[in-house]
C-alpha cells in the first residue's frame, strides 16, 4: 500500500517536472521568431551589444542594417560606425542674448536626425522665459506661438542633450545600452535598448525621447547619411537623444551640427574643448557662462552664455 | 657756483632716469602680483625666462588687418558697381532727402549723426571709407563696422559673434555683418517661429 503510494508520488513528481520543462521550452519557442521570419530577424535577435562586437561581426551587422534600411526607404542608406577622434572632446555654446526662439534648430534637427514625424519627436525644446524672472523653469513655456519672435519681455532657451560629463542616464540603464563615448557624446545602441525608460526618468533635462510607436519618416525626407549610434532609423520601443550630430561631427573635416548650421542669429557655437584656439574655448574663457542645473553636478558640456 | 645750482637738479634728474631705464631692463627674477577669482592676492616669484617683455604698440606701423573669406555682399540687384551710375553724377556732399534714387533706404542707424558719405566714399563710389581715410572694398566692410562696434568685431573674428558654417575642424565660412544686419537699419528683424511641438496625447483623448 505504502509502496504503491510512494510509486505514485514518484510518477507524479516526475511528470510535473516534465510538464514544467515542456512548458518552459514551449514558451521559449513562442517567444522566438517564427519559421517564416527572415534570417535578418534571427541575426538581430542574437546580436551582441555594440561595444562587444568584433570587427567582422560589426561588418555583418552594418551590412544587414544597410540592406534592411535601404529596402525600407527604397534608397541607398549608409550606416557609419566612425569612432571618436583622438584629442577631441565636444563642447557646445549657446548665446542666450542672441536666441530669438524661432525654432529653426528644432526642425533642422528633426530632418538631419530622422526623428519620427508622427508620433512627433523633437530632440530640441525651446523654452520661452520671462526676462523679469530669469531662468525660472516654473515660468517656462514651450508651446508659445506668436506671429513673430522675439516677444517683448521674454528670452528663449533651447534645451537638448547636455552631453554630461557625469550622465545620470547611463548610470541607471539596466542593460548598458547607453554610454558616454571618448569624445564626450552620450550614445544609445538602439538594438540593445530594452525600452525601460529608466534613463528618461534619470535625465534632469528631458533630453531623452521614447518611440511609443514605429517612427514614421517619409522616404523622400530620410537623411541617408547615418551613424549606428546616431540618426539611423530607429525601431519602436527604444529611447533616442541628441548626439551632437555624430554622423557629421566625427568626420575629418566634420561639418557643424545641423542646429548650429541653421541658426539665423548665430547663437549656436560648437567646437573642441581641448583646442585652445576653438571658439568654444574663447567663449568659455571670455564670456559670462553658465551650465544648466549646475547644482545636480551632471557637469554638462553644453554652455549657455551671454555675448553682451 | 650759479652753474652748479642749475646742474645739480639736472644731474639728479638724469640719475633718476638712469635708474628707471635700468629697472626697466629684464631682471633675473621678479615677484608677480595677481588676483584670483575670489579676489585673493597671489604673489608668485617668476624667473627671467618666464617674464616676457611688454609688447610695444606702434600706432604708425600697425599690422595689417587679417582678411576673411566671405560670400558676396548682399547688394541690391543691379546696384553694384555703384560707379556705373555715379560716374555720370557730380558728387554732392550735402545732407538732403533723396528723391530720385535710393529712396528705399531709410537710415535708422544713428541717423542724427550720420550721412551717406561717412561710410561711402564720395569720389570712388565702389569703395567704402574708414575714418582714417583708408578706402576698403565692400567685401571688407567688417572693418568699417568694427570702427564703432569693436567688441562685436573682436568676437566676430574669433567666430563668437555671428554665424559660422562649414566644418568645425576645417574650412569655416564667415558672413559679413551686412548679411544679417541691414547697414542702414541694423536691428535684427523679428521672425515667424516654426510651429510649437504637439501637446502629449494629442488626438487620442
Amino acid at each position: 500500500m505504502s509502496d504503491t503510494k510512494k510509486c505514485d508520488d514518484h510518477v507524479l513528481h516526475k511528470s510535473r517536472r516534465k510538464m514544467l520543462k515542456g512548458m518552459a521550452a514551449g514558451i521559449g519557442l513562442i517567444a522566438m521568431p517564427g519559421r517564416d521570419a527572415s534570417a535578418s530577424i534571427w541575426e538581430e535577435f542574437f546580436q551582441k551589444n555594440f561595444r562587444e562586437l568584433s570587427k567582422d561581426e560589426l561588418k555583418a551587422v552594418i551590412a544587414r542594417l544597410e540592406k534592411d534600411y535601404s529596402k525600407q526607404y527604397a534608397k541607398q542608406i549608409t550606416v557609419k560606425t566612425t569612432p571618436p577622434i583622438e584629442g577631441v572632446r565636444y563642447g557646445y555654446g549657446l548665446d542666450l542674448s542672441r536666441c530669438i526662439g524661432c525654432r529653426r534648430c528644432v526642425y533642422a534637427c528633426v530632418k538631419e536626425n530622422n526623428q519620427s514625424r508622427s508620433p512627433q519627436i523633437h530632440w530640441i525644446r525651446v523654452m520661452q522665459l520671462n526676462k523679469e524672472k530669469g531662468i525660472d523653469l516654473s515660468h517656462a513655456e514651450h508651446y508659445y506661438n506668436p506671429a513673430t519672435v522675439p516677444e517683448k519681455g521674454h528670452f528663449y532657451m533651447p534645451v537638448q542633450c547636455q552631453q554630461c560629463e557625469k550622465p545620470p542616464c547611463t548610470k541607471v540603464c539596466p542593460v548598458q545600452a547607453t554610454w558616454k563615448e571618448q569624445d564626450g557624446i552620450v550614445v544609445v545602441d538602439y538594438n540593445w535598448c530594452i525600452g525601460c525608460r529608466y534613463c528618461m526618468a534619470a535625465c534632469p533635462y528631458g533630453a531623452r525621447h521614447f518611440n511609443w510607436a514605429k517612427p514614421s519618416v517619409p522616404a523622400n525626407d530620410i537623411n541617408p547619411n547615418t551613424h549606428y549610434l546616431g540618426n539611423r532609423p530607429r525601431p519602436k520601443g527604444v529611447v533616442e537623444k541628441c548626439t551632437f550630430c555624430i554622423q557629421r561631427t566625427r568626420e575629418q573635416p566634420g561639418r557643424y551640427p545641423a542646429c548650429e548650421e541653421i541658426c539665423p542669429v548665430g547663437a549656436r557655437k560648437f567646437g573642441n574643448l581641448l583646442d585652445p584656439e576653438s571658439e568654444i574655448r574663447y567663449l568659455i574663457e571670455n564670456k559670462r557662462v553658465f551650465i544648466f542645473k549646475e547644482e545636480l553636478n551632471t557637469q554638462p558640456k553644453f554652455y549657455y552664455f551671454y555675448a553682451t | 657756483m650759479k652753474i652748479q645750482c642749475i646742474a645739480r637738479p639736472t644731474l639728479v634728474l638724469l640719475g633718476m632716469m638712469a635708474v628707471m631705464v635700468m629697472s626697466a631692463q629684464p631682471v633675473s627674477a621678479a615677484k608677480v602680483k595677481e588676483f584670483d577669482r575670489s579676489g585673493q592676492l597671489i604673489v608668485t616669484e617668476k624667473s627671467a625666462s618666464d617674464l616676457q617683455p611688454q609688447p610695444v604698440y606702434d600706432i604708425k606701423n600697425r599690422p595689417k588687418e587679417k582678411t576673411f573669406a566671405v560670400p558676396r555682399p548682399p547688394f541690391t540687384e543691379g546696384a553694384f558697381p555703384c560707379s556705373q551710375c555715379h560716374k555720370y553724377m557730380k558728387p554732392n556732399e550735402k545732407r538732403r532727402t533723396l528723391t530720385e534714387y535710393h529712396t528705399e533706404i531709410v537710415l535708422h542707424h544713428a541717423e542724427g549723426e550720420r550721412w551717406c558719405t561717412d561710410c561711402h566714399n564720395l569720389v570712388n563710389r565702389d569703395k567704402l571709407r574708414l575714418v582714417s581715410g583708408e578706402l576698403v572694398d565692400f567685401t571688407e566692410s567688417y572693418r568699417l563696422c568694427g570702427q564703432c562696434h569693436g567688441d562685436k568685431f573682436r568676437d566676430w573674428k574669433v567666430g563668437v559673434h555671428g554665424k559660422r558654417t562649414g566644418d568645425w575642424n576645417g574650412d569655416k565660412q564667415y558672413l559679413l555683418c551686412v548679411h544679417c544686419h541691414n547697414p542702414h537699419d541694423p536691428k535684427f528683424k523679428a521672425l515667424k517661429p516654426l510651429p510649437p511641438p504637439e501637446r502629449p496625447g494629442k488626438g487620442q483623448h
